[in-house]
């Protein structure tokens, strides 16, 4: 297991450097000037060259790529072009309402989810089984802004049961979370309803069911547990694109995470937020594919990780 | 004739009588939301639409403009003289004017304030606006710490020396980059000063959360007869400006910081419930099409002139439901300068085809034109893209993102036509030809995209602004006005198109005179001026 976990660590370092060398090579081929967006419109090209220098950019890419990297293992990821601050400030501002909107959403994904996809399996080729997968290929296939934007007209502007968007409390989790929730939850009930089918046809089911047990205990008690690991891997996958940020859910709902936040920079240019968001995302998905892959021995003992 | 008068002043009288009912009430929080975060809250680096207002809220500066006008007065300071030369500038500073940190703010504020601004290392965006003050560019250059061409013989009293007379100089000590900032608390914070803004104007920074949200609190030290009004703004980031519509119609918010959403302008517009709280406005805007002197064939007047008349503005502005008055000159209306009677060239395509023909282009000729890749750009090239074709002139469509449309259009020899804007700054007209129009614009990574530099043209725009006399400001914007007729009936440098509206829609508790609500220097209101109904 440490060797299987140090293993993993240094593959990750690996990636989120690959990560890093792609987008720092991208941005710079940019044909946008960094130097004149922060000199300003009544700058001089001697002014916009001074600029130039003192941010670096007239150097050779890979000595301005090699301080970026110094300064990154030191936990300094630069500032931004636009706002002049620590883009670390300004992601560690965003974590707390990305994770709370993560948590949300994925709690409703798991309960719309696994419920429909236990329930659909259970009735297994009835025509509430159809129609339940077919409710979930529509969700699953639904543009994001269409769900967003309609549980915002109905719920917070003619309703008036929750706010109009926003970040405060539980009130304002609602909707977002519940969008994500109805977005998300096709695929869990996809793949809840698949694994639970297979562990269905397990020796053991067909012994619980010879024993006389009642079969919605079965499938809850016995069953469940038995069919939750392709659920947690997607969970693991989950964290990874949740904490990279929701763009168009957290723009509808006017949510400060960090899917704004790289939002915002990409239409600025902002180079240091997008080098910054895009290794946050890449380290989010490397952890939350990790943490899955770690927790499946605890959930299946079979499974080994060498 | 008094006859008729009578009665009309005398409705005139109950309507200003009912106006002077609503009397401003003290109190009460207002909510601004914006679609993205502000890029700053220090008035050496803000320098959007967005901030810009903000900025003037918690900083003051020598110079202001009365809420609602762009008439000048005194802010900071008490008074001010113009040497006769119109080199000098002395002013005389209001005493017991506090920071809101409790000290009070003196002359050498002002002065370290100024330099801050021209210091290599603040990387201001308006250290531009003070090259005119000797120093400025040596500490640029980093070759001096401080600013020679500013004195303070006393505590309240600091002295302009300029190289040449500027007339604009007054303006550009309203201008935000010229605002009092303390030097204890900018040194403090270097670059992140933007998170703890302490100024001397009307209301105090009291929370900043990036991503989130800026409150502003009522600076009880701050009075101006009477104003401010509202206790406390709290400016929301992150808000679509669709849903912030919404909020606004629900009264869950007062105002947009931001540009009226185009999607929901004929949906509010045509509202009769949301009338009174509809505001269209004028703006210090222009939008036009430039024509690159330096690429084949826009180096010839006659094919400027035929593109002039080629080009249907009224559909244009058609294709955009009408948010914007066609126009033909430079200068939009609310600048002064602007003359109602300039007609410019008219839509003509037979009069157009035959001055190409003229132009030994009779057949036709192909280019580009490149524009910025969102809303509602792309419509303008086509419809644009339509008339052009109409007259033989293949134009192909460019579009781009923001930062590389910049970056494109400010290469001498790439864009043969571009479609853009200008903001002023201030409402003068210097401020729509140095960077736009004239020859130190039109250098690789300027904003001239027509690369048009008239020498003679230059130097009358110089003279204009070298009378600083403020007795002589009507003879100024004579000559203005002369010098923009002459760029477009001379040398055609630009298609003007049009000035576009800005539209405004608030809460019902908002409350304001109306010209508040379309001020031009203060978007969407001056802070100070409104107020909520308890």
């Amino acid at each position: 297991m440490p060797a299987y976990l140090a293993r993993r660590l240094v593959q990750s370092a690996l990636i989120l450097l690959g990560v890093s060398i792609i987008t720092f090579l991208l941005l710079h081929f940019l044909p946008a000037d960094p130097a004149r967006m922060v000199a300003g419109r009544t700058a001089s090209a001697a002014q916009v060259e001074q600029v130039r220098q003192q941010l670096g950019l007239d150097q050779p890419i890979w000595t301005q790529y090699g301080r970026y990297l110094w300064k990154l293992v030191q936990g300094d990821l630069g500032r931004s072009y636009l706002q002049r601050t620590q883009v670390t400030e300004l992601i560690a501002a965003r974590l707390p309402a990305t994770a709370l909107l993560m948590l949300g959403a994925i709690l409703c994904e798991l309960l719309i989810g696994v419920t429909l996809g236990a329930f659909a399996a259970a009735r297994r080729g009835t025509a509430a089984d159809q129609a339940v997968m077919v409710g979930a290929l529509v969700f699953v296939s639904t543009p994001q802004f269409v769900i967003a934007l309609t549980l915002l007209y109905v719920f917070a502007y003619w309703l008036g049961w929750f706010p109009i968007g926003g970040f405060g409390d539980f009130k304002h989790l609602v909707l977002p979370a519940v969008t994500l929730g109805l977005l998300g939850g096709g695929w869990y009930a996809r793949v809840t309803r698949s694994s639970v089918i297979e562990v269905l046809r397990q020796d053991f089911v067909r012994t619980a069911r010879a024993k006389g047990l009642d079969r919605w205990r079965i499938v809850l008690v016995h069953v469940l547990p038995n069919a939750a690991l392709p659920v947690i891997a997607m969970i693991g996958i989950d964290i990874g694109y949740f904490m990279s940020g929701i763009v168009v859910v957290e723009s509808v709902f006017g949510w400060p995470g960090i899917g704004q936040l790289t939002w915002q920079a990409i239409q600025q240019i902002d180079i240091p937020i997008i080098m910054g968001v895009t290794l946050v995302s890449a380290c989010a998905i490397v952890l939350g594919n990790l943490i899955a892959d770690l927790v499946a021995p605890f959930i299946d003992p079979r499974i080994k990780l060498r | 004739m008094s006859r008729y008068l009578l009665p009309l002043a005398a409705a005139f009288a109950l309507t200003s009588f009912a106006a002077i009912a609503q009397e401003p009430q003290k109190g009460g929080e207002a909510i601004i939301v914006f679609k993205d975060d502000f890029d700053s809250m220090d008035p050496a680096i803000g320098y959007t639409v967005q901030s810009w207002t903000p900025i003037k809220a918690v900083f003051d500066g020598l110079m202001d403009y009365k809420p609602g006008t762009s008439e000048l007065e005194p802010d900071l300071a008490e008074s001010f003289e113009i040497s006769p030369d119109g080199k000098t500038y002395t002013f005389k500073l209001r005493q017991g004017v506090k920071f809101h940190n409790g000290r009070e703010m003196k002359a050498a504020d002002i002065k370290y304030s100024i330099e801050r601004v021209c210091n290599a290392a603040t990387q201001s965006p308006g250290a531009g606006y003070f090259t005119g003050i000797p120093g400025c560019q040596d500490m640029l250059d980093g070759k001096a710490t401080e600013m020679s061409g500013i004195t303070t013989p006393d505590d309240y009293t600091v002295v302009f020396q300029l190289t040449e007379p500027n007339a604009t100089m007054l303006h550009v000590f309203a201008l935000n980059f010229s605002f009092a900032v303390p030097k204890e608390v900018a040194e403090e914070f270097g670059q992140d000063f933007t998170h703890h803004a302490v100024g001397t104007g009307a209301y105090k920074m009291t929370e900043y959360s990036p991503g989130q949200q800026i409150v502003l609190e009522r600076n009880p030290d701050w009075n101006r007869d009477g104003r401010p009004y509202i206790d406390k703004y709290i400016l929301q980031f992150g808000v679509e400006p669709t849903v912030g519509v919404l909020r606004v119609q629900k009264n869950e918010a007062d105002i947009l910081g931001e540009i009226f959403p185009p999607a929901k302008y004929l949906e509010v517009s045509q509202d009769a419930s949301l009338k009174d709280r509809f505001v269209t406005a004028g703006q210090l805007n222009t939008n036009y099409m430039t024509m690159n002197f330096n690429i084949k064939p826009f180096d010839d007047l006659r094919v400027r002139q035929a593109v002039n008349m080629a080009v249907n503005k009224q559909r244009l502005v058609q294709v955009l439901n009408n948010r914007g008055t066609v126009t033909g000159q430079v200068l939009p209306p609310a600048m002064a300068g602007f003359d109602p009677q300039y007609q410019g060239y008219p839509y003509d395509p037979e009069k157009a085809k035959a001055l190409l023909a003229e132009a030994g282009l009779g057949d036709g000729f192909t280019t580009e034109i490149y524009f910025q890749n969102v809303d509602p750009w792309p419509r303008m090239a086509q419809s644009i893209q339509q008339d052009l074709a109409a007259v033989g002139i293949k134009a192909e469509l460019r579009g781009l993102d923001l930062a590389a449309f910049i970056g494109t259009a400010s290469k001498p020899d790439v864009p043969p036509m571009t479609l853009t804007e200008w903001y002023a700054d201030f409402p003068d007209p210097s401020n729509f030809y140095t960077a736009i129009l004239g020859c130190s614009g039109a250098v690789e990574g300027g904003y001239n995209w027509s690369f048009y530099c008239n020498k003679e043209i230059d130097d009358r725009t110089k003279a204009a602004d070298a009378i600083a006399d403020p007795a002589r400001a009507a003879e100024r914007i004579g000559e203005w006005r002369k010098i923009m007729a002459d760029i477009m009936d001379k040398d055609a440098a630009w298609v003007p198109l049009f000035n576009p509206n800005r539209y405004s829609l608030r809460s019902e508790r908002l409350q304001g005179a109306p010209e508040m609500f379309s001020d031009i220097i203060s978007q969407p209101f001056p802070f100070d001026a409104v107020w909520i109904k308890q």
